[in-house]
């Protein structure tokens, strides 16, 4: 994963880093199958390898893919991204270990979810049950989100389409690829 | 794309599947991994990958730009009628129990109808994104 970001970060060719992006995220779904996140990982492999690939694609096809030659290392921007990964880590530090049965969040509702949803919702998937029921309020949220997102790329770029456009390789950002698990 | 004819009978061959896939994932979240959102991302990229392949115009006669608009509302109202649906049973907002005489069924329809809501609209909400992103060009 470490090799595939890096030669994502170094390539020049922009067709090449949507593609080592898409490997990125296949190994990310392979991860999440190693520690047993199911739903996780599917939600990456069909997000990220799928269709954020193909959203990049379509893009790409409306742009260029060639990045414009720009090579010089800031020292402020660097810095601030080192001492910020470096405070996440030391955060990480005094978390309990993976897991472990007396985490916190082990023992507040989890157990009650585990034993109760099969009686309550009649659903063997306990992601299912949760995510729709338990936290249904959560995903509603959620879903009203994407939905907004779909709105504000409509309002953006959708109806003008008989309006002379200021220029046709305006930067949008794919702002709707949060992830929901 | 017309002269590409590997990529046509491949995506051809492959497209049913995608979306049949899809269909899988969305009605058997319950019981595997999956739901609603993953389903609808997966039938999005089915749909997007025929819109690549075979053209924007011909993926526009299938599914016309107003029905998805219109299906994007229409999962949000899906997922929030069945929200509001139980305060006319005195309960609270995405309360399902009550939908059903059996409040464990109830349970499972509620679901059912909030995973159908969050598909609906998380591959209408793609499929607009690519359909206002490939017209760009024009």
């Amino acid at each position: 994963m470490a090799l595939t970001a890096y030669a994502a970060a170094q390539t020049r060719n922009l067709f090449a880093v949507v593609i080592l992006s898409g490997i990125f995220s296949l190994l990310a779904a392979v991860l999440y199958v190693v520690l047993n996140a199911v739903d996780v990982a599917f939600t990456e492999a069909a997000v990220g390898a799928g269709i954020s690939t193909l959203l990049m694609l379509a893009t790409l096809s409306l742009t260029t893919d060639k990045e414009r030659a720009k090579h010089q290392i800031k020292i402020i921007p660097l810095s601030i991204v080192s001492v910020t990964g470096l405070l996440l880590i030391f955060g990480t530090l005094d978390m309990p270990f993976y897991g472990d049965p007396n985490a916190p969040t082990n023992l507040h509702v989890a157990p009650l979810y585990i034993s109760d949803s099969m009686k309550q919702t009649g659903i063997p998937n306990i992601v299912t049950s949760v995510l729709a029921s338990y936290r249904g309020y959560d995903t509603f949220g959620e879903v009203v989100v994407i939905f907004t997102a779909g709105i504000g790329v409509l309002a953006l770029l959708g109806h003008g389409r008989n309006r002379t456009r200021p220029g046709k390789n305006r930067n949008v950002n794919l702002e709707d690829e949060n992830r929901i698990s | 794309m017309t002269r590409h004819s590997i990529l046509r009978i491949t995506a051809k061959f492959m497209i049913p599947y995608i979306l049949l896939f899809a269909l899988y994932v969305q009605f058997h979240g319950d019981f595997g991994p999956g739901g609603g959102f993953q389903a609808g991302v997966i039938f999005a990229s089915g749909f997007i990958l025929y819109g690549l392949i075979f053209g924007i115009e011909n993926a526009r006669r299938v599914l016309p730009a107003r029905v998805t608009r219109v299906l994007l509302a229409v999962g949000v109202l899906l997922f929030g009628g069945t929200g509001v649906i139980s305060f006319f049973f005195g309960h609270n907002f995405l309360d399902y129990s009550v939908l059903l005489k059996n409040s464990v069924s109830g349970q499972h329809l509620g679901i059912f109808l909030v995973e159908l809501g969050v598909g609906i609209t998380v591959s209408a909400t793609m499929i607009t994104i690519f359909y206002v992103f490939a017209s760009q060009d024009k």
